[in-house]
């Protein structure tokens, strides 16, 4: 007879898998990118192409010749990471700078903490945020999509790139001009469909959304982190607007503008570097979401969601070891 | 809406695949190995010895402790051996072997199928009957039930909760009880409450059991006291605490029990064990044991004489395919996988589970990559990927803080990880140590 | 300009003035007398926080060390005699006395001789295995082979051998902490009297089952016949449930009764190779000259002493 095969319970195993989760982001991500290259063209892909590729190869670079251990290549991780950071890239940004945000991320981001599982930082945000305070000019000038012109008028940039709706809020506000001034020039359906300037997967508000409801349905995350940073920010930018309506920015408008989606959905939700608890996933979210209002609205950066995502992911240790779950037993 | 219980859960595929296949008897097998040790407690001591003729239903070993039970033959014939055999752990076991010849019963055992509703006995005579026939919880757990039912002085029960849910997928025994002896299960649930000296009953069915909620609905209809609750489907309803969080939104606290909520569940195999031993004189000597997996050609479910070797039963169905890779005691969420086919069905087995061999190898585990589902499916509200951590490197000291003795080790958490880790194999180890710790400080 | 200036160091110099006395105060009132002896005990010892001693780390044992008065019962196997003589020595108190020890592996089952019934498929940890089942061989007594004790050895002294299946001690490396017979569920890992250039001689199996049934699951297996008991000259070997032990305080390494043991199943470590004598050969079968070989490794200096060695006890 066959030798049996002995293990301890349980003998099945669900169908989830790190490679199938990973996929399924790069799934919900499509219709993101669809919309990026319909708006910014084939720049798009070329970028995106090009922080994948040299995410893949500095992972494996540096698992093979400074980490050891198994390649993690196969679970998509590093793709991911890469997708996530062209989508943090102004498309118009050149190659060699997309390369060194790679290796940043990868690199000092991810592996040199142990690889997959024990950053404690977002590594796209890691590689984004090394780039735009290094090379700040190349990292906020954006190419105009067309049909959004009416921007570079009102901020005087120089005509081949143009600034983000947050950005010429921000310097519009600092000017002097009220909101009332200012709102004909923007159009919220524009930015919902992702006729506005800015990097290159953060654009399209809906077609993240979409790619959320897919995330969503297949259980690849929960609504707790999203929900609670764009609810927080919605209140907390209402609670101001309520305050002066010509002083600052409508909700609406703080939810559809730069990063709020992309960051709030994808970033945030980052599982090494998110809270394991549902509770501590809303609380970790509120956080990202006031500071990020906090930022656009008082700091001098006009978009800050990126700087949130990276101050609360140093406080999920934190929330980790107070917010526990719910133990069977205390409920009555 | 369906009720269910409040934190955590998964949904294995159910595979129900021997839901239609009625109860067939199984022939009595050549010789039968009996345990001693069939029930969580002392082992039994055997009085019989080698060479003496036994009866089906003389007792052959006796309870030998308040947590003990006593042991019937299943058969007639004569003692082999009561040397310790080889189980399907592997591990030798003291156990009674007996040579099967003919089948001649204890007289006083009442063979007929009439259904006797009447029982007169006080609750005391009930408890006392449970214990001599032997009866243990029979959906897995081997409990022993005149224990459970032995309300402790200052508590007070207040229902009765039958576990029909059988959440585990592959088995169907129980549910092929309640369809085929419901009439029975249910009479056994008025004797059950008339030993503990409750007046409500519930019966936690889960919704894909269609059938037997109609059924069992309709034998309601004539014993008042028991209600039928309908119950989402979700694993491990069948867990004791899940199931009253279920049907009587109570949470048993930690290190309680259920009678501290006023909740006693039993199994409903347990149910008909019960109307047979107090209305028939039966001792417990044979159960429904369900023999299921893709590979079998039929899948079936048998009653079973206790002590009949998995290898029988599994020839009886059809025999072992060729592509075998495991077979389980049990079902594929908490049954025990066989190191050998010798080991004897016993009163805790209630399925016996084939697997083919490229389902049975784990997948290859991963790193934890912190994705918080094994966190969010624990039943009892645990962290399963720290409880882990802290097993492998044998930092059980932590472990304790962090309620590990409340985990209930069924496997939700291994089940739905993602990067495939053996999570519940470390959090098992460090529980044991744990409890072993907190048994050394109460010295 | 200069206003602001004086300000600003003014201010600056209160506030470290105050936070200087507030924590002054602290300080004092949290105040922990300690030993300044234990650190320097812990200095003297070994620093492994192996646990060895029965302490969690090397602190509590220094700890302890410094306020027992009598310190008999403690021994730091790591340090040895030597540590224990000058910590002693340093606190004025006398040395505790132990003889070296070092871990052995009971267990010769390797993977030809006790062959696999079934195949696990799970946590690599002993201790999960033990509390599953019989393990993967129908020996239920043996090494279950996932080296609990390699991954709890501090000092890399205990490693796994493919060949074999089973872990093997490297005595320079053990410092008989201990560690590993508490991490072996089946208690097969002993702490033996560490002989003479690392010599030793042992039942290398812990099966209690009848000689039958040990045997038809291991051919190394002991299987309780005595013979060793007759033989030995000392008295040092006992035989209980189905299972001879040696007395390491008693054996005097005369090795008779490796070569009298039917199954091997006591085996003889660092020896030099028995010379080829014709009575001893047509006495013996060769089984126990070829365990010899393959057990653990000693430096040619130590083969050449032990063969005069071996001359002188001829």
């Amino acid at each position: 007879m066959k030798k049996l095969i002995v293990s301890p319970s349980p003998h099945i195993h669900g169908s989830d898998s790190t490679k199938r989760l990973m996929r399924d982001v790069l799934i919900a991500l499509i219709p993101a990118f669809a919309i990026s290259v319909i708006v910014y063209g084939t720049s798009v892909v070329k970028v995106t192409a090009v922080a994948v590729i040299s995410c893949l190869l500095f992972e494996y670079l540096i698992q093979r010749f400074l980490l050891g251990g198994k390649s993690t290549l196969g679970d998509y991780s590093a793709c991911v990471t890469g997708v996530l950071l062209a989508f943090n890239l102004p498309s118009s940004i050149p190659v060699w700078l997309v390369i060194l945000g790679s290796l940043v991320a990868i690199g000092v981001g991810k592996m040199s903490f142990g690889g997959l599982g024990r950053n404690p930082f977002n590594p796209a945000l890691v590689g984004r945020v090394f780039l735009l305070i290094s090379f700040p000019v190349q990292m906020t000038s954006f190419p105009i999509p067309e049909g959004v012109d009416s921007l570079t008028g009102a901020t005087g940039m120089d005509a081949s790139s143009g600034a983000t709706p947050l950005a010429f809020v921000k310097e519009a506000l600092k000017s002097g001009k009220s909101v009332s001034e200012l709102m004909p020039d923007l159009s919220m359906a524009d930015m919902l469909l992702g006729y506005k300037a800015g990097s290159l997967g953060e654009i399209a508000a809906l077609a993240l959304l979409m790619g959320f409801a897919y995330l969503l349905v297949r259980k690849v995350i929960t609504w707790h982190i999203p929900v609670s940073v764009l609810g927080s920010m919605a209140l907390f930018s209402g609670i101001l607007w309520a305050v002066n309506p010509e002083q600052y920015m409508n909700p609406l408008f703080h939810l559809l503008s730069g990063g709020a989606m992309l960051g709030a959905i994808y970033m945030a939700t980052d599982y090494v570097t998110s809270p394991m608890t549902q509770r501590g996933m809303v609380i970790y979210g509120i956080g990202i979401g006031v500071i990020t209002i906090l930022i656009r609205v008082f700091g001098s950066y006009p978009e800050g969601i990126s700087f949130a995502i990276l101050i609360m992911n140093a406080v999920v240790p934190l929330i980790n070891k107070y917010v526990k779950p719910r133990r069977f037993g205390l409920a009555k | 809406m369906l009720k269910s219980f409040r934190i955590g859960g998964v949904h294995p595929p159910g595979n129900k695949l021997s839901k239609g296949a009625g109860i067939v008897t199984m022939p009595v097998p050549e010789t039968v190995v009996i345990p001693l040790s069939q029930h969580i407690g002392a082992p039994a001591t055997a009085v019989v010895a080698k060479g003496d003729t036994v009866k089906v239903g003389q007792l052959i070993g006796k309870s030998a402790g308040f947590v003990s039970s006593n042991i019937h033959s299943s058969v007639s014939g004569t003692v082999t051996s009561i040397d310790p055999v080889v189980d399907g752990s592997g591990l030798r076991k003291p156990a009674i072997t007996i040579r099967v010849e003919g089948d001649e019963w204890v007289d006083t055992i009442d063979r007929s199928d009439t259904l006797v509703r009447e029982c007169t006995l006080t609750p005391s005579e009930i408890i006392a009957r449970i214990a001599d026939a032997g009866i243990v919880g029979m959906g897995g757990a081997t409990f022993p039930t005149q224990v459970k039912l032995s309300v402790p002085q200052g508590k007070k029960a207040e229902f009765l909760i039958l576990n029909g849910v059988e959440c585990e997928p592959y088995l169907t025994a129980d549910h092929r009880v309640l369809l085929e002896h419901g009439r029975e299960v249910a009479v056994g649930a008025d004797i059950l409450c008339r030993a503990l000296g409750v007046d409500k009953a519930y019966i936690g069915i889960e919704a894909n059991k269609q059938d037997a909620i109609d059924y069992m609905e309709k034998v309601c209809a004539d014993h008042p006291h028991l209600e039928v609750v309908p119950l989402k489907v979700k694993y491990p309803q069948g867990g004791e605490k899940q199931l009253i969080d279920a049907v009587l939104r109570r949470q048993v606290p930690s290190g309680a029990l259920p009678i501290d909520v006023g909740a006693v569940v039993q199994n409903v195999g347990t149910a008909l064990a019960v109307y047979e031993a107090v209305q028939k004189n039966k001792p417990l000597i044979e159960r429904v044991v369900t023999v299921t997996g893709k590979s079998l050609d039929k899948p079936s479910n048998l009653k079973v004489r206790i002590g009949t070797s998995i290898r029988t039963l599994i020839d009886y169905c059809g025999g072992l395919p060729e592509d075998t890779g495991k077979v389980i005691g049990g079902g594929p969420m908490m049954g025990r996988a066989m190191a050998n086919l010798d080991g004897p069905v016993t009163k805790g087995t209630s399925g016996v589970l084939l697997m083919r061999e490229n389902q049975s190898l784990r997948p290859e585990a991963q790193v934890c990559i912190k994705c918080a589902k094994c966190v969010s499916v624990c039943p009892m509200g645990l962290e399963p990927y720290m409880l882990s951590k802290l097993g492998k490197h044998r930092m059980f000291a932590e472990m304790e803080p962090r309620h590990v003795t409340d985990c209930i080790e069924c496997g939700s958490c291994a089940y739905t990880c993602p990067a495939a880790l053996p999570l519940l194999d470390y959090i098992r180890l460090g529980k044991a140590e744990v409890m072993k710790m907190i048994r050394a400080r109460k010295g | 300009m200069n206003e602001v200036l004086i300000f600003t160091i003014v201010t600056l110099c209160a506030l470290g003035v105050l936070a200087a006395v507030i924590l002054y105060f602290v300080a004092q009132k949290f105040k922990v007398y300690e030993d300044p002896r234990i650190d320097t005990v812990e200095g003297m010892l070994p620093g492994a926080n192996c646990g060895g001693c029965g302490f969690p780390g090397c602190r509590g044992m220094a700890d302890a060390l410094v306020k027992q008065d009598d310190i008999s019962n403690l021994y730091c196997p790591v340090g040895g005699q030597e540590t224990m003589k000058s910590i002693a020595s340093y606190l004025g108190k006398a040395a505790p006395e132990k003889e070296p020890q070092v871990a052995v592996v009971r267990c010769g089952g390797s993977c030809e001789k006790r062959p696999r019934t079934n195949t696990y498929n799970g946590a690599a940890s002993c201790a999960t295995i033990a509390s599953l089942y019989g393990g993967e061989t129908g020996c239920t007594f043996g090494c279950l082979g996932q080296g609990d004790c390699v991954s709890v050895c501090n000092f890399g002294a205990i490693r796994m051998n493919p060949a074999t299946g089973l872990p093997e001690v490297d005595p320079d490396q053990c410092t008989a902490c201990g560690a590993c017979v508490k991490a072996c569920p089946k208690g097969i890992i002993e702490l033996r009297r560490k002989g003479v250039k690392n010599r030793g001689i042992y039942v290398s199996c812990v099966n209690k089952e009848k000689g039958g049934i040990a045997r038809k699951s291991c051919t190394a297996a002991c299987i309780g016949c005595g013979k060793c008991v007759k033989t030995c000259p000392f008295g040092a070997i006992t035989l209980e449930n189905n299972l001879a032990y040696i007395d390491s305080n008693k054996c005097r390494m005369c090795r008779k009764c490796v070569v009298e043991c039917p199954t091997g199943a006591i085996i003889e470590v660092n020896f030099p190779p028995r010379p080829a004598k014709k009575d001893e050969g047509s006495n013996s079968p060769a089984t126990p000259t070829d365990r010899t070989t393959q057990a653990t490794p000693s430096t040619p200096a130590v083969k050449e002493e032990g063969a005069t060695h071996q001359t002188t006890q001829a």
